[in-house]
């Protein structure tokens, strides 16, 4: 097969398989007890602990606080901050965001909160002066991804990080903005410092960087309070109850090492391939366009909308020729609404369904991509003499 | 997720394309949740039946399947035993579909009744049991961005 949905989730490295079975097998000790061998549990998930601070320069491994996915992540760190708040009701995220994201803010409108969805530019960017303009007095969490998981943009986080930090300069300490950030399509992709970004709190997930699936973690900046999550034993000191997922842990850890290791000649690699596969599609297939800023996007992400068709059937072709993507259509998503992300960047409703998201992996390869070069014009060709909004489009621009 | 007949009818279209001079044309769905179906019927005028049909649709697998098996169900049937299609005998005839997309089954059968209306239009004939079609906003516009 040939894979080109690492956005959605990545294939787990086979090594880190081998150090996960370990701590499954052998190592199989409650890192809270006594023994040695519960010592050796313990010591190896601090050690991932402080790789994971490390690939986010971090200041201390206490920052860390591992979770069970991206999704709870964010979940936490925004209810957190809303339950640890009372000098104020709202809220500043973008209508890009993950469902994650989007879903959360509205349970918490419902709750009484105010959310600002700033729209994006035709390239899915806020940047922050829209930030700093919609800063209210009440406002007590900025929330902005740092790259976009459909389109692969990458958002202005640290000049947006500058702007609340003069905000906060004129504030109480205790009456601070908080600035969270999901980066979990960055983490192990592009560099990603949690100082220079100037963010409070962040997001990670460790399938996304080839680590096991359900488990992440969340940054949280020594000084901000963090609520807890699940009560119960100690664990993750005291704010997240239950014992440990040490071999996901250990093995995100690892993952994450191998992938900082990676990172600069992935970036290289990753976005030269990924700008081949961008240009020779947008030659070969007319009426096509790219989706997401073309410079300022994530190494392996490519985002074409090919208008007159309608993605679930491309994705269902593809899968025939044995390649498998996503896209941005309603059928893909579930409901009968297409991508909002895609209509956040101005795309008519026609144009979003008919999307289609490769991203590219560690493993992908030049060959790979030709193949889909290669049979991707006729899909589309194929799809489009099947398509009423396509027959009206050549019979009025004969006329 | 889907049938080996869905697939079928999907990856090899039965009747798909246009009929030039066709007497009865239907359009429905919109952009917005993503399934527009055009069916194009030829009917024979003395006899009631249906000679031939050809559908356009822009959708997903299941809306392509439903589309292109409404075409064989209602060819070789008068006018009344085409208005017997229901999204249900459309569903059975793909083996089933997937819950999420049994509104194609439905675009399929209001597809029929839009094509048969459209006769009965042009004809100036009323067609037993057919009423028009519902509301004119369920209809697409093509050039419409809602
Ligand atoms: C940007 C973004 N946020 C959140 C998530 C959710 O992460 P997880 O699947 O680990 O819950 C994902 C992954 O689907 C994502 O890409």
């Amino acid at each position: 097969m040939i894979y080109l949905d690492n956005a959605a989730t990545t294939a787990l490295r086979p090594e880190v398989f081998d150090t996960m079975i370990e701590y499954m097998r052998e190592n199989y000790a409650n890192p809270s007890s006594i023994y040695q061998k519960a010592g050796c549990a313990k010591v190896a998930m601090d050690v991932a602990r402080e790789k994971i601070a490390k690939a986010i320069s971090a200041d201390h491994s206490n920052e860390i606080f591992f979770t069970g996915s991206g999704s709870e992540s964010i979940n936490w760190a925004i209810k957190s901050v809303v339950n640890n708040t009372t000098h104020g009701k709202h809220i500043i995220t973008t209508k890009v965001e993950h469902p994650v994201v989007l879903r959360t803010c509205e349970f918490l409108e419902k709750q009484g909160f105010d959310v600002t969805y700033l729209p994006v530019d035709e390239f899915g960017m806020v940047d922050a002066q829209q930030v700093e303009e919609a800063i209210l007095e009440g406002t007590i969490l900025v929330a902005v991804m740092m790259a976009n998981n459909e389109i692969g943009t990458i958002m202005p986080i640290a000049e947006i990080g500058e702007v609340i930090a003069k905000v906060n300069e004129t504030r109480e300490r205790s009456e601070r903005i908080l600035f969270f950030t999901d980066a979990i399509q960055a983490v192990g992709h592009i560099p990603v410092d949690v100082n220079a970004l100037n963010v409070d709190m962040l997001a990670l997930s460790g399938h996304k960087f080839y680590a096991p699936k359900g488990v992440g973690a969340l940054y949280v900046r020594r000084g901000v309070k963090l609520m807890p999550l699940i009560h119960g034993g100690g664990q993750e000191r005291g704010r997240r109850g239950g014992t440990e997922n040490v071999s996901g842990i250990v093995g995100m850890g690892y993952a994450i090492d191998l992938a900082m290791a990676e990172m600069e000649a992935e970036i290289t690699r990753q976005t030269e391939l990924r700008d081949y596969l961008i240009t020779q599609i947008l030659e070969k297939i007319p009426h096509s366009r790219l989706n997401g800023h073309p410079i300022k996007r994530l190494p392996g992400n490519a985002n074409i909308t090919f208008d007159f068709i309608e993605g679930e059937g491309m994705l269902l072709m593809l899968d025939f020729n044995d390649i498998a993507a996503s896209s941005g259509s309603a059928c893909t998503s579930g409901s009968l609404d297409p991508s909002h992300v895609l209509l956040a960047v101005g795309l008519t409703h026609e144009q979003a369904h008919g999307s289609l998201r490769l991203s590219l992996g560690k493993d992908t390869t030049k060959q790979e991509l030709d193949k889909l070069i290669e049979v991707l014009p006729n899909i589309v060709e194929r799809l489009r003499q099947m398509s009423p909004l396509w027959e009206d489009y050549q019979r009025n621009s004969v006329t | 997720m889907y049938s080996e007949k869905v697939m079928d009818y999907f990856m090899n279209p039965r009747n798909m394309g246009e009929i030039e001079n066709a007497n009865g044309v239907g359009l429905v769905g919109n952009a917005k949740c993503g399934d527009i179906m055009k069916l194009y019927l030829d009917i024979d005028d003395a006899t009631g039946i249906i000679r031939d049909a050809k559908f356009k649709t822009f959708g997903c697998g299941a809306a392509v399947a439903t589309s292109s098996i409404s075409t064989e169900m209602v060819i070789g049937k008068t006018i009344h035993e085409a208005l017997d299609i229901t999204n249900r005998s459309v569903t059975e005839a793909l083996d089933g579909l997937p819950p999420l997309k049994i509104h194609c089954s439905l675009l399929a059968e209001e597809a029929i009744r839009s094509a048969l209306w459209d006769y009965a239009q042009k004809k100036g004939i009323k067609i037993e049991g057919l009423q028009a079609p519902e509301s004119t906003d369920h209809h697409h516009h093509l050039n419409d961005e809602e």
